[in-house]
């Protein structure tokens, strides 16, 4: 068997300098973006009484979601036993780290008191799902440190599988924890499903493949290493059964919710009378996000096409990101239905009626600062350590990697 | 057998090491502590004997009347918060905070109207509190749910979990507060019941003393559990009903006629 | 390893520094405003140099209590500080308790301390101005500063500073 040499990525000084001089741009201007939110108060941005989670939380949830897929790829490496993907695990791992990172820095500098973050790391209810996503996220960095660390030591290369494993229901259960954010809301029609924690799960495979796919070819590309087609092949048929599963699950939940009476209300807004969110819906979602990459990945024309393979990754990202989009905000937009049988004729506090939501500036700034974040910390994470292989050429002997 | 020239890099190693030792030393050593968030319990102070709640009664509602809201405004200093220079009107309304305001419904087959003032329900099984992830939003061992704005975080996870909306954000700097009411940007808020007035031993609402003052008494306050209470006694005689009561979160405001 | 004596060494001096500098009170002079209630009084809650020490603990104890227990009128009431503290400003009324210079500033700004409290809590002493909750059966003595009645006055006079003090030594 042949073994696989990792090392640290290179690129010309310029390019990879620039890179990064071109993330820490972003950064700065989400920082700055956050200080305005922060100093004015929440009122320079759209999220309001009704509509209260808006944008950044939608690049929180996405990112947040799409690591622990990330981590997917070394998971089936060391869990499932997938020859193919072992060298791949190391870099997946970082992946998940950084996109992890990035997400929770949206979330917390989004928080109406950002100065309190030593309060929210020190006093828990337990009670409360939001505290248990804290713990986990915290125990997720910790995991997953030590995951890779097992993989890049030789010393403690005895504990690989056992990591793996940790790592593996770690991401399970914290994933479920981030669905039921959502799922453990009676309050609002658009939520209070039990459903919500798979369908997070497997959005969670989908999203983290993409950014796996994409993220790969790039550092390929940007260093000038080979990258297997065969490889590539088998990544782009996982990433078209995730991608058909998410569209399994978002069908049968709003299957369900259409049987449901009570829920016709909500139903039809997302399908069909909510303006931009049923656009979302079907044009983002389905057709954008589901529909083209799933022609693009299992369509004999595009079989070997690089390309595709990465315009359908890149395709699934921008609909599943609509897709959050509509969960997160449309479902708040939503009105609260409080008197069944009655319409709200006058209300000072926009009860009964579709909130209003226009995401501004500063709100899409602080989220693409936190995709910035991610990917620098894959940058210098790749660049610094030993975590991509040198040669990720199809095997000849299909039965070792 | 160590021979010197195939020995890997150590600095990169070491240096890696120290940083994460150096990085879990500064996050352990300001003796930070895991306290989980309790709720009440002591000796002194409230007990659970009481349990304060508010019956409505929406045929007494009258149609253009906003006595309790005005008065709760004024009472709580909500009508200290400015409006931000150059705000439209539709965020200012959407942005701004209000603990209590006021409903009119119309039945979708009949037609009937009918008026409510509609506030924190000051629930028994509080949905905000199960989410607060710092117990910042907590119920008060007489039954009065409110906010520890000393703990809250602004993260908004209690707006998103009431069934009745009636949690506000502060979404600016405020300037000027009442020594009773306490506020400030980036923490949320909602009807505490008057619980400074309570607590001094004034049993009364601003906006039951109001509503009362402009000769409608369409709400009324009082101790749940004391059956002397007027209170209790509208309950015992008068249909009331929960709204949302298949939610089953046992609410400490209850409505009759609606 | 001989080569980090000379770092180990000045660590060493320089957290001796820090220590020696955090054993000492730093400001020795007082930071009371003239023109306020406090300027009036010797001590008040505690001796000065417990309360700059641990003003911020008692604050917090007290405020557990208040807020989660309701327990009023406790001896370490951020409303009675202000009351005492804050200074006047010459046209009747008074000047923000935090406001550059005044009681709070003096001493936070030189130790760098941000003060969270008054982003919350209100900056002058509650008397004639927007509505204070009123007490139906008058105040139980409690209450200074509080929960004062529209046209009520929030300068103590001296039986009322006499049962003040009383109580404070009492508790």
């Amino acid at each position: 068997m042949k073994k696989t040499h990792y090392s640290e990525l290179w690129c010309s000084s310029p390019r990879f300098w620039g890179g990064l001089t071109f993330l820490a741009f972003i950064i700065l201007l989400g920082l700055g973006a956050t200080y305005y939110m922060e100093h004015q108060g929440h009122w320079v941005t759209g999220m309001s009484n009704q509509v209260v989670w808006g944008l950044p939380h939608v690049f929180a949830i996405f990112m947040i979601v799409a690591a622990s897929g990330a981590l997917n790829v070394a998971s089936i490496g060391s869990v499932f036993g997938g020859p193919m993907y072992k060298p791949l695990g190391r870099f997946s791992a970082l992946l998940a780290i950084g996109l992890l990172a990035g997400g929770l820095m949206v979330l917390v500098l989004d928080l109406g008191r950002p100065d309190r973050l030593v309060v929210a790391m020190t006093t828990f209810n337990l009670k409360s799902i939001f505290t248990w996503n804290i713990l986990l996220y915290t125990g997720f960095f910790v995991i997953v440190g030590l995951y890779i660390w097992t993989m890049i030591d030789r010393k403690v290369n005895k504990y690989y599988q056992v990591t793996g494993y940790l790592a593996f229901f770690w991401r399970l259960v914290l994933t479920t924890g981030t669905g039921s954010i959502f799922g453990f809301l009676v309050a609002r029609e658009a939520y209070d499903a039990a459903i919500l924690a798979p369908m997070f799960i497997i959005m969670s495979f989908s999203f983290g493949l993409a950014f796996f796919i994409i993220t790969l070819i790039s550092a390929y590309w940007w260093a000038g290493r080979t990258l297997g087609e065969l490889r590539l092949a088998k990544l782009k048929h996982l990433l078209g059964v995730f991608v058909g599963a998410v569209l399994y699950f978002s069908m049968v939940y709003h299957l369900t919710n259409l049987y449901i009476t009570q829920h016709h209300g909500v139903e039809r807004f997302i399908l069909l009378d909510g303006g931009v969110y049923s656009l979302m819906f079907w044009l983002g979602h389905v057709l954008i996000g589901s529909i083209i990459p799933l022609f693009l990945i299992y369509s004999p024309a595009f079989a070997s096409s690089r390309f595709a393979i990465g315009a359908a990754s890149v395709l699934v990202l921008m609909g599943g990101f609509l897709q959050l989009y509509v969960i997160v905000i449309g479902g708040q937009a939503f009105p609260m239905n409080m008197f069944p049988g009655k319409e709200v004729v006058t209300s000072e506090f926009l009860d009964g009626v579709v909130a209003s939501y226009i995401p501004t500036t500063a709100e899409g700034l602080l989220g693409i600062a936190g995709i910035a974040v991610a990917m620098t910390m894959v940058a210098v994470g790749s660049r610094m350590l030993k975590v991509l292989p040198e040669n990720l050429e199809d095997p000849k002997d299909l039965e070792h990697a | 057998m160590s021979n010197k020239d195939d020995r890997p890099d150590m600095k990169r190693r070491e240096f890696i090491g120290k940083t994460v030792l150096a990085a879990g030393a500064a996050s352990v050593a300001p003796g930070v502590l895991l306290t989980v968030a309790k709720a009440g319990g002591k000796s002194r102070g409230v007990s659970s004997d009481v349990r304060y709640g508010l019956l409505i009664d929406t045929n007494k509602c009258a149609d253009d009347c906003t006595a309790c809201v005005d008065a709760c405004n004024r009472e709580n200093g909500i009508d200290l918060v400015e409006r931000p220079k150059g705000q439209s009107d539709d965020d200012w309304n959407a942005q701004r905070p209000q603990w209590i305001r006021k409903v009119q419904l119309k039945d979708k087959q009949t037609g009937e109207i009918t008026n409510l003032p509609m506030m924190c329900q000051h629930c028994e099984f509080p949905p905000c509190v199960d989410v607060c992830p710092t117990g910042a939003s907590f119920k008060r061992a007489d039954g009065i749910v409110m906010v520890d704005r000393h703990t809250c975080i602004g993260c908004r996870y209690c707006m998103m979990a009431c069934p009745y909306k009636a949690r506000s954000f502060i979404h600016q700097n405020v300037a000027q507060q009442l020594v009773n009411a306490p506020r400030g940007k980036g923490c949320v808020e909602s009807c505490n019941l008057c619980v400074h007035r309570i607590d001094a031993g004034d049993m009364t609402t601003a906006c039951q003393e109001a509503c009362e003052k402009d000769g409608h008494q369409a709400i009324v306050f009082g101790d749940l559990k004391d059956p002397d209470s007027k209170l209790a006694k509208l309950l015992k005689t008068k249909s009331s009903r929960q709204i949302r009561a298949d939610l089953e979160l046992n609410t400490g405001v209850r409505y009759t006629n609606v | 390893m001989p080569r980090s004596t000379g770092i180990k060494r000045f660590a060493g001096m320089l957290l001796a520094g820090l220590f020696a500098t955090l054993a000492t009170s730093a400001q020795s002079d007082s930071v009371v405003t003239p023109g306020s209630k406090a300027a009036g009084m010797d001590t008040c809650v505690a001796p000065t140099a417990e309360m700059r020490r641990y003003h911020m603990e008692y604050l917090k104890h007290d405020r557990v209590e208040t807020v989660r227990q309701g327990v009023r009128g406790l001896k370490n009431s951020l409303a009675d500080c202000v009351d005492c503290h804050a200074a006047k400003d010459g046209n009747g009324g008074y000047l923000s308790i935090n406001a550059d210079g005044q009681f709070c500033d003096r001493c936070h700004n030189y130790m760098a301390v941000t003060l969270a409290c008054f982003q919350c809590h209100r900056k002058t002493p509650a008397d004639q101005d927007a509505s204070s909750a009123k007490t139906s059966t008058g105040n139980q003595g409690h209450a200074f500063g509080l929960l004062l009645d529209r046209g009520e006055s929030a300068a103590l006079t001296a039986e009322e500073r006499a049962q003040f003090q009383a109580l404070v030594r009492e508790e």
